[in-house]
């Protein structure tokens, strides 16, 4: 119960993030892929004021035997850097510059309703699940 | 190059609160603020425990709406994209996201925070395509520039 409260309020935070900086307006993010046009440098202070709480914030958080409300922390383990992550970060990168959403802000957009952030939110759950059709690789 | 619509304060608050709900999780629930692996697991993969990541997209439409309501000139959308080019980004970023094990939030708030090798390269990876496709579609082709 408690885990899921805060999961609740994480999301909160999370989408006040995404809205306050308008990181839900796809020309914000395009302009900032734009570098060599009109270019807004926004984005790069939404990442970097993140990084900055997390840069700090997850050294003490870590340093801990485990979370408050779990038993222990869920992490990545591996540190390969292979042909999926890459290739799978350039897809990735290719369908955020083509319409200027990556998954949060599409999903955080969806309470514009407006048909855009829907079909954009119906596309990355057919992709995820198409994803998963496929046969396991190595 | 001309520097327009820029607003640092906005986005400087939008990124603290951003990164204050991913200490948030990782805190309390000992996970990653992943957004792909979060949507991943609350619908197409099986098992693993589904409340907290609904609750999580929940929260993120209740804040976004909040933001909305509350911050004049948050509530904007512009875009030159015909609503097929949204629906072909959709799956590429959904088979992206999954293939690569992650997105801007986790390889880049989260990952970057924990100088993750994998995480550093996902994030320049995708920057350069993302780069590379504004590029094309703007410079190349002249549409939306």
């Amino acid at each position: 119960m408690k885990k899921n409260i805060a999961a609740l309020i994480a999301g909160l935070l999370f989408g006040l993030g995404l809205a306050i900086s308008q990181m839900t307006n796809p020309a914000k993010v395009l302009n900032f892929l734009d570098i060599t046009g009109t270019w807004d440098p926004t984005l790069a202070f939404v990442m970097g004021g993140a990084v900055l709480v997390t840069l700090i914030s997850f050294r003490f958080i870590l340093k801990q035997d485990r979370p408050l409300f779990e038993g222990q922390f869920h992490l990545p383990t591996r540190s390969d850097i292979d042909g999926r992550l890459l290739g799978g970060a350039a897809l990735f990168g290719i369908g955020w510059g083509l319409a200027g959403y990556c998954p949060g802000p599409g999903i955080a957009a969806l309470v514009m309703g407006l048909w855009e952030p829907a079909l954009f939110v119906v596309g990355l759950l057919v992709g995820m699940w198409g994803f998963r059709r496929l046969p396991p690789v190595g | 190059m001309t520097i327009v619509n820029f607003t640092p304060w906005a986005g400087l608050i939008g990124g603290l609160l951003i990164g204050a709900s991913a200490s948030l999780l990782l805190w309390l629930n000992g996970r990653i603020a992943r957004i792909s692996g979060i949507v991943a697991g609350a619908t197409v993969e099986p098992g693993g425990d589904r409340a907290w990541r609904w609750l999580f997209l929940a929260g993120l439409l209740g804040g976004a709406a909040l933001a909305f309501w509350l911050v004049p000139g948050s509530l904007a959308f512009q875009s030159d994209m015909p609503w097929p080019v949204f629906l072909v980004a959709g799956l590429i970023v959904g088979f992206g996201t999954r293939l690569g094990s992650g997105c801007t939030s986790g390889h880049g708030v989260c990952g970057l925070a924990r100088l993750s090798p994998r995480s550093l390269a996902s994030v320049a990876t995708f920057m350069a395509t993302g780069i590379l496709t504004v590029f094309v579609i703007r410079h190349l082709l002249g549409v939306g520039a």
